[in-house]
């Protein structure tokens, strides 16, 4: 923290001239990237849509109000497959998650070489890709409907929930392992006793955590035919049916909400 | 677990305690659980057939990222993924400009509360709605093209930064902030000396971690025409040409794993 004197009277100063200077340079240089990327976007834009667009918004919602409140009945079908993806897709994940997170826990994994590696790959390639574009796999190879959908999202979990279990289990105190294998336990006692008590609250917050974002990324994996409510979203889109487009959007607000409010419920109740 | 000769001494076997200890509940749960899961899988209709069928197409696809095909659309390739790679920067350049303002009025301990709920009025609605959702609906209004990815990161990066900010401000130190009030600062200067450098190695970690998932989310825009690599993706796996399927995921995943690396770098450094 440099202080200048002139004439006479000490001027405080955050940063330094130098400083000053090479936080001036960080500036430039990111204005500029951004300055260049914004004109990609911009010469890749019919701007007459763009001034045209608050009288097509305007329309849309002229369109879309009041939403088709009788179109509901239609909507039980896909509302149950839609939390039976999120749900069923979850367990999977979880129960493919649990080994790959001892894998990749430093403290439990067999190997360090060998195995973790692998076990990370897992956890990053899963990760990496979205669920749209796993189930676009899917239904290119198991053909389209619910089924699929529960796939592409137990995939997309895996690499989540193994990465937040992992860093759990090496979170853990090793005193209690100790103190289990002091006993003469086995391998996998030590496991039972020792390890899977630790991270229980965190496997469970870890699950429903993940239930609550499954929720919301299954209303939209009928986009691509994985079926759920995105299937009826997606017809009622492509026949320009705005009021049912607006009832639906409505509907999956909802189912938002609630599986938000569920989730901050259970994990208030476990943690 | 094997018996100990101890516990026969005392009389009574040591069982593992529940993790639910009101037995009722419990009960209730596990039958709750168990027939849900029941109608839940009942309801799933699997054409066995067709995923036999499938099975063969999973194998290529595998057997694809053994030998992935960079070349021959590599000039689709490197369009999409620049332009991901621009909306991205783009969108978080102006989602971070946009949530600090957004944040410091979410935050109960610095807004007035008028400010304060409109503020995390604009947070839920932007945490509520999903990107694709977001992105369908701005193509529809901006037509398509990168620009409907642009305003959809960013809308969503507000959300996303702006409630973790506000989080972040309403824990600080309250005494720093006073301090500097004290020395007679106007607002401006007590945001800036008083608040911003306590948040400021939150903030710079989670604009590194939203670039990151900006990222991850431009490539799926493309599949309702919102710009990015998702269209070439798209186009892969509907004309079953799995090797450039592969080649594109290589590279997304490539690419997710660089950002998280350096992610990490910086947040280490910051912190």
């Amino acid at each position: 923290m440099p202080v200048f004197s002139k004439d006479d009277t000490q001027i405080w100063r955050r940063r330094t001239p130098r400083e000053r200077l090479g936080d001036g340079f960080v500036w430039l240089t990111g204005f500029t990237i951004f300055a260049v990327c914004w004109s990609q976007i911009s010469q890749a834009t019919t701007w007459f849509f763009v001034w045209d667009a608050p009288r097509i918004a305007g329309d849309i919602w002229d369109r879309a109000t009041p939403p088709k409140w009788e179109y509901i009945t239609q909507l039980g079908r896909p509302i149950w497959d839609t939390i039976n993806i999120a749900t069923l897709g979850t367990l999977i994940a979880l129960a493919l998650a649990f080994p790959v997170a001892f894998l990749a826990a430093r403290n439990t994994t067999p190997s360090r070489a060998f195995i973790r590696p692998v076990a990370l790959l897992i956890i990053v390639s899963t990760r990496s890709i979205n669920s749209l574009i796993w189930a676009l796999l899917l239904i290119a190879v198991i053909g389209p409907g619910v089924f699929a959908g529960i796939i592409a999202i137990a995939i997309r979990s895996i690499g989540f929930c193994a990465k937040l279990l992992y860093e759990a289990i090496e979170e853990i105190e090793t005193s209690q392992v100790e103190a289990i294998t002091a006993t003469g336990a086995s391998r996998w006692q030590v496991m039972a006793y020792g390890i899977v008590p630790q991270i229980l609250p965190a496997f469970a917050g870890v699950a429903v955590f993940r239930w609550d974002i499954n929720i919301r990324e299954s209303t939209v994996l009928g986009m691509v035919g994985a079926g759920g409510i995105g299937l009826q979203l997606s017809s009622s889109l492509n026949v320009l049916a705005w009021p049912q487009v607006s009832l639906i959007l409505v509907v999956i607000l909802a189912a938002v909400i609630i599986s938000e409010w569920v989730s901050a419920k259970v994990r208030g109740a476990i943690i | 677990m094997t018996q100990t000769s101890s516990s026969h001494k005392v009389g009574q076997r040591w069982r593992k305690p529940h993790f639910i200890s009101n037995s009722t509940l419990r009960w209730c749960l596990a039958v709750g659980a168990i027939s849900y899961l029941i109608a839940a899988i009942a309801s799933v209709e699997v054409d066995w057939a067709r995923v036999y069928e499938g099975l063969d197409r999973g194998f290529d696809f595998i057997m694809a990222f053994t030998q992935p095909d960079f070349s021959s659309r590599a000039s689709d390739i490197w369009e999409g993924l620049l332009e991901s790679i621009v909306m991205t920067v783009a969108a978080s350049v102006v989602g971070v400009a946009i949530s600090i303002p957004i944040g410091l009025g979410a935050a109960r301990n610095i807004a007035p509360l008028p400010v304060y709920i409109i503020c995390r009025g604009i947070v839920a609605i932007s945490r509520a709605l999903q990107e694709i959702i977001v992105a369908i609906l701005l193509v529809a209004i901006f037509g398509f093209g990168p620009l409907a990815g642009f305003l959809t990161l960013s809308f969503a990066t507000i959300g996303f930064l702006s409630k973790l900010l506000a989080e972040d401000i309403e824990a600080m130190d309250k005494v720093q902030a006073e301090a500097i009030q004290a020395s007679g600062a106007g607002w401006m200067q007590w945001i800036n000396y008083g608040v911003q450098p306590q948040v400021m190695p939150r903030l710079v970690g989670l604009s590194i971690y939203r670039i990151d998932i900006n990222f991850r989310e431009s490539a799926i825009l493309g599949l309702v025409g919102a710009g990015g690599i998702g269209a070439t993706l798209n186009t892969a796996f509907d004309r079953y040409e799995y090797d450039t399927a592969a080649a594109i995921l290589i590279l997304i995943i490539g690419i997710v794993m660089a950002l998280e690396y350096i992610s990490g770098v910086v947040r280490a450094r910051v912190q």
